[in-house]
Order: structure tokens, then sequence, then C-alpha cells
């Protein structure tokens, strides 16, 4: 058990189909009361329960903060993942019973802001839904970005359109529509934060080009959940257990960890919080980081695994857990 | 430098470049020594988005080491006071992007910060080097009035006259340290006053 996983019993109360690759989920507590309170940016880890195995995979709530009858997610659909997405479009049906962790927040708005700058690419818009919807309560000034690759697979951006007009700019990556960053950038008041959450390519670039046009670090805010990749099944020992285990293909190392029976800790499972980052004691191959939080160095280094993303290829690994 | 000896008390780092186009230095007397050392590390052509803001200290010297640097735009001003509109209108009109500079005296670098803070620049995204004079800018906290320069310990109020103790206890929302009065169960107890902040 972990640190801010305290689990709560909910029921699927709805389950709605958004467009070809995403479903959208709706939970409310199984005792009927309201869900615990969370702000803008907000993840739950949800367990999926699939016959002999167990996904844990975090997803952001995009449901208003100011309404705590019900969490909704967003899911889209992965067909060569590992299996959580799909699990949730096939099995998960309105009257499930499932359970989710209490709400965690690794992406929260900085509310002494002038104003936020949001930036979405894809699926990385459902946090911005939770985040809008408690600005545009409290009067807060906000402008959301959002690429899409067609105008069908733009979720949400009609709902967003219709809450907040003008406030709202979209991007088409099947019309060429391509956002103008650095002149964006350039001409923000000061005061103004930057919050951008998509793929790890669209990340990247908008901290490279904030960093390179003179934007303090601490008003870039960004979140990326790398889903734990599929890869070689590989070895690994824990010395501090005594432990030898194996990796599936389609298991992450924190997953490995856990069905030996060791309880490290975790909060988000996909590389952005830091809780279950493991020191490796010795290991003869090439590591594949997929984390966002160790730095370059670390990395580098050898010296450090996150198991909720990353994976390793070669003679042998020993971690210290 | 100054040592931290309570949370509040401000710490002072050393300037150094940061990425961007847009930079502003605010320097008095000594803090001129901030910039020209730091513009050694800078990268070519790093001045030529750069304004200068500079007040001379009573000896009248550094301004000619600063202009030296070729900034796009060098002003010379004769005391804080004087040149607070001018930055005002500066900080309204600037964009993210725009990295600020603070060097010389706590006065100095506490009142910049306090506009900057009001124009939204959190005081973690500003450079800021102390040079010079330990002098401290004092609110005395029972009349509420603002003392400039002060040097010893304790210090006599300038507006209610209250002998205070100058503590480290200090607020970035005032720009001053805070000044509590040292007798005040007998004020004709008057210990001894020495140079504290020279």
């Amino acid at each position: 058990m972990s640190t801010g996983t305290t689990k709560l019993d909910v029921v699927v109360s709805d389950v709605v189909p958004v467009n070809e690759l995403v479903t959208r989920f709706h939970f409310r507590r199984r005792d009927g009361e309201l869900l615990p309170t969370f702000s803008g940016g907000a993840h739950v880890v949800v367990e999926m329960r699939d016959g002999e195995r167990t996904r844990l995979n975090p997803y952001s709530l995009m449901g208003s903060p100011l309404d705590t009858r019900e969490y909704t997610i967003s899911v889209r659909r992965d067909d060569v993942g590992r299996g959580g997405s799909l699990f949730m479009h096939r099995a998960v049906k309105p009257g499930l019973e499932m359970v989710i962790s209490y709400p965690v927040n690794l992406f929260s708005l900085d509310l002494r802001a002038r104003k936020h700058l949001m930036l979405a690419g894809g699926i990385g818009i459902t946090p911005f839904m939770a985040q809008t919807a408690q600005l545009a309560g409290a009067g807060g000034n906000f402008e959301l970005h959002y690429t899409c690759r067609t105008a069908s697979l733009g979720t949400y951006a009609d709902v967003l359109q219709q809450r907040y007009g003008g406030r709202i700019r979209l991007y088409h990556d099947d019309r060429e529509e391509r956002i103008e960053l650095d002149r964006l950038l350039s001409s923000q008041p000061l005061g103004t934060h930057l919050y951008v959450c998509g793929p790890a390519g669209m990340i990247n670039w908008v901290r490279d080009r904030a960093s390179a046009l003179g934007w303090p670090p601490e008003t870039v805010h960004f979140e990326h959940f790398a889903a734990p990749q599929p890869g070689a099944p590989f070895d690994v020992t824990l010395a501090v257990s005594g432990k030898t285990i194996r990796v599936g293909s389609q298991q992450s190392l924190l997953e490995a960890i856990e069905a030996a029976g060791v309880d490290p800790p975790y909060l988000c499972r996909g590389g952005v919080c830091g809780q279950c980052e493991t020191n490796v004691i010795s290991h003869d191959g090439k590591f594949i980081h997929n984390d966002h939080w160790l730095s370059e160095e670390d990395h580098r280094s050898g010296c450090k695994i996150m198991p909720c993303v990353s994976r390793f290829e070669g003679k042998s690994l020993v971690l210290e857990r | 430098m100054a040592a931290k000896t309570i949370i509040s008390r401000p710490v002072y780092g050393t300037l150094s470049p940061q990425p961007g186009k847009h930079h502003l230095f605010i320097a008095d007397a000594e803090g001129a020594l901030a910039i020209t050392d730091m513009a050694r590390t800078a990268p070519s052509g790093f001045f030529d988005g750069a304004e200068i803001v500079f007040i001379p200290g009573p000896d009248g010297k550094h301004a000619g080491a600063l202009e030296a640097l070729k900034p796009t735009q060098f002003h010379l001003a004769p005391s804080f006071a004087s040149l607070l509109p001018r930055l005002k209108q500066t900080l309204t009109n600037a964009h993210m992007g725009l990295r600020l500079y603070l060097a010389g005296t706590e006065g100095l670098i506490g009142q910049a910060m306090q506009v900057a803070l009001e124009a939204g620049i959190d005081h973690t995204s500003m450079q800021t080097e102390h040079r010079g004079s330990l002098a401290r800018r004092m609110q005395c906290v029972h009349c509420k009035g603002i003392t400039e320069n002060v040097t010893t310990q304790p210090a006599t109020c300038s507006h209610c006259g209250l002998l205070l103790l100058v503590r480290d206890h200090y607020s970035r929302r005032l720009a001053a340290f805070q000044g509590v009065c040292i007798n005040a169960e007998d004020r004709s107890e008057i210990p001894p006053i020495e140079e504290a902040f020279p």
C-alpha cells in the first residue's frame, strides 16, 4: 500500500462513447455519499481486475471540481498498448463495481498566476476540462490552445467552444493548422503561467521553446502520463526482499514487483510523481527509461530506475527493493 | 552576504545570464559591479536585448562601466523614487520572457522586487545579488512609518521616535525589515546603540 492511494469503492454510473477512440466513464460512490474534493489537474488510479491480472492506470479527472457527486474520466483506446484501455472500453459497463484511488494532483493550477495559458494535444485535453471549469467558476483568466488530429477526434472541442467561446483555439493536424508557438509565448502578459499536457514530443517542444524565450521554469507546468510500454521479458533480482522475478512482456516492472508480493510505494504509475524511484545496485545491460521524473544525468548514471514505466534489456539487473 | 537567520530573511544569489531576449537590470552603487562581473560570462549579444537602470552611489562611480556594456537602453536615476514611474510603465508593457536582475543594496533590491511582484513576477524568478551597504529599510510596527538606511541596532523610528529593535523578520510586501520597540516596559532604559548594518 502506498502514500496517497487510499481507495474508494465506486460503481460505474455511466459509459458514454465520445468518438471513435474515446469513451467517457462516470463513477459514483457505492454508499451514495459525495466523493472527495479535488482540484483541476488531479488524477485517480483505476484498478482494472481483468481475470488473473490487475492493472492500475492513472486517468485525469475531467469533471468540474465544483461537482463531486461523480468523477468522470475519458479513456482513449490504444490498440497496441498493454490492454488497460481496451479493458476499459470492452469490459467496463454501467453497474460494474470498481475500486479507484483518492485523487492526487501533480498538475495543479498556480492560482497566483495573472493568466493561465493552456496547451493541449489529443487526449491531453482531459485535465484542462477540470481546470477550465474550476477557473471559469472563479472568474479566472485563461486561454486554451488545443491541437487534435482531425475535427472528429477533437475530443470535447465542441463542448469547450460552447462553454468558453473565443478562449478556446483549435488546431487540426489534417488541415495543416499549426500553433504559432513562439509568437504565442512571446505575447503573454507578465504573470502568465503555462500548462501543457499531450504527447511527449509536444511537451518537450513547448518546454524547450518556453525556456529559450525566457519563461522561468517555475511558470511552466506539464503532465504526461507515460503508459508503461510493452517490451521483451527480463529478469530482476530484488536484493532487499531476496527474490528473483521475471517481468513479462505486457507487464510493467512495478507490476511484476507487486505480483511477487513486494509492496513498493507508488502514486501516479505514469513516470511523473517520483514515488516509486528505485536504486539500482548493479546491472549488465541497457535501461529503457520512459519516465519524466529522473534527470538526464540520473538516466545516464544507471543508478536509478522508475519501475512504473521503465524497462531493461540485458543480462542482469539487481534493485534495492 | 547576508546569512539566513529566520525564514523571511531574504538571501541573495549571484547574477547569472538567463535564457531569453529581454533583460531588465536595476542596480544601485556597487550593484553595478555585480552586472559587470556577470557580463564576463554572458553569451555574446546578451546586452542587445537589455535595459539597465542605474542609481549611482554617493561616489558617483560605475556608470561608465555599465554604459560600456552597450545595453539597448541605459538610464541613470538619482533615486529609486525617481525611477519608479518608468519601472512601473516598463513592467506594465512587458511580456513573459522579460527577465529581471536586481543588484546592489537590500533597500534597492527589496523595493524593485516589491514593484515586480505587483506586476506578476514571482520572487523566485528574479535574479538578485547583494553588493555594498547592509543598511536596512525598516518599518516601525507601531506607527507603520518606514525609515530608510538604518545602520544601527537599535534604531530610532524617524516617524514616532520610538527606539526599535531591527529584526531579521522581513516583509516582501512592504520591502522592509520589522522594527519593534526595544524598551516598551521602561522607556528610560536605553541600551547601547551600535553600528550593526554598515
